[in-house]
């Protein structure tokens, strides 16, 4: 039921963000740094999660199969493969490298 | 049938399908991260804005807190009221019309819509897009979580993996240029100093600070970072800003002098 709470609750601030752009005058938020902060911050939380799922498992740092899904990942996004495709990479190493004895 | 004349449209119909597409892997991975089916639903439905609901879920299986899980989603959703403005700007939607729009003001809605320059195109393509991906979005996201929830051991299957996988997939269309890399690169050095000190989730949320430190304090481009996670115009424009990294005034002024 916890869960429940915090699920909807970031709903709802959810669209609070969205229907502010549409409430709040322009001139107001189409402050330069404001959409600045939003685009640097959507960069670092990407980024942020994306290390968290490969490397860390509760507070310590683990080297695992993990790893092969990053780099996999990562080739598949440099031959420009749709995402989908780049997803089924990621899972496809991590279950190979593990059936190799990888954990 | 003159609607599917306009470029608009086509476009907004394909993004949708590739974007809509890829609520599979979401409801695979937020079953398998602890969430029920009903709970998988809700995010698609109501919060539906996809880096975000891979946040919540994301840290939701790394073992941190509700709270934790809504600030990353939280933050990670800021972006939606920038895009809210420029959408409000361009079509200037009244009434019931405008809450609607919200809820369908995403990444790839906004982009098809700013990518037009006749207003009728924007209209068409903000609506289409929107209505397309959340349709799609849930459909796929349902069938995901039902096949997901049958799968049994998710490690077995690689969707750890998946996961990470994902979110380089929504990072990557957004490192356009050394600067954004810069950012991305400090921030992922944050989190990994961060983890073993504080509770799972929160490494998350200090390089969301860390991010916003650099937005505050850099003069970089503006729009830095609100590309979208699937780009409807990558086949045209894909060798516009990537190869002119020079466009960034800020970029000049470090080699010549």
């Amino acid at each position: 039921m916890n869960l429940w709470m915090w699920l909807l609750l970031s709903c709802l601030l959810a669209y609070a963000w969205k229907l502010l752009g549409y409430l709040v005058p322009s001139s107001l938020l189409r402050n330069p740094r404001m959409s600045r902060i939003a685009g640097t911050m959507t960069i670092g939380l990407l980024a942020s999660l994306t290390v968290v799922n490969a490397v860390a498992s509760g507070q310590s740092l683990v080297l695992d199969a993990r790893l092969g899904a990053l780099a996999a990942a990562g080739v598949a996004l440099w031959f420009r493969a749709p995402f989908l495709v780049v997803v089924i990479a990621g899972a496809a190493a991590a279950a190979g490298l593990r059936l190799l004895g990888w954990n | 049938m003159k609607l599917l004349q306009s470029p608009a449209v086509r476009i907004g119909l394909s993004i949708s399908i590739a974007t809509g597409l890829y609520g599979v892997s979401f409801g695979a991975l937020s079953v398998t991260s602890g969430l029920d089916f009903w709970q998988t639903m809700a995010l698609s439905l109501l919060l539906f804005s996809g880096g975000s609901q891979f946040a919540f879920i994301g840290v939701v299986a790394g073992g941190g807190s509700g709270v934790a899980a809504m600030g990353a989603a939280t933050l990670l959703g800021m972006r939606n009221g920038i895009y809210g403005m420029q959408i409000n700007a361009l079509l200037q939607p009244r009434g019931w019309h405008r809450f609607a729009a919200a809820q369908l003001t995403i990444d790839e809605s906004t982009a098809t819509s700013t990518g037009q320059t006749d207003p009728a195109e924007q209209r068409r393509g903000f609506w289409t897009t929107g209505i397309g991906v959340f349709v799609l979005w849930n459909l796929f996201t349902a069938l995901g979580a039902l096949a997901g929830g049958a799968l049994g051991d998710p490690k077995q299957w690689g969707l750890d993996g998946a996961a990470v996988a994902a979110f380089l997939g929504l990072l990557w269309p957004r490192l356009k240029g050394r600067e954004p890399m810069a950012i991305a690169a400090v921030c992922a050095l944050a989190t990994v100093l961060a983890v073993p000190y504080v509770p799972p989730g929160v490494p998350i949320l200090v390089a969301a600070v860390v991010a916003a430190g650099i937005g505050w304090f850099s003069h970089g481009r503006s729009d830095e970072g609100l590309e979208p996670d699937v780009d409807p115009y990558a086949e045209h424009h894909a060798h516009g800003r990537r190869d002119h990294p020079e466009e960034n005034p800020g970029d000049r002024t470090g080699g010549t002098a």
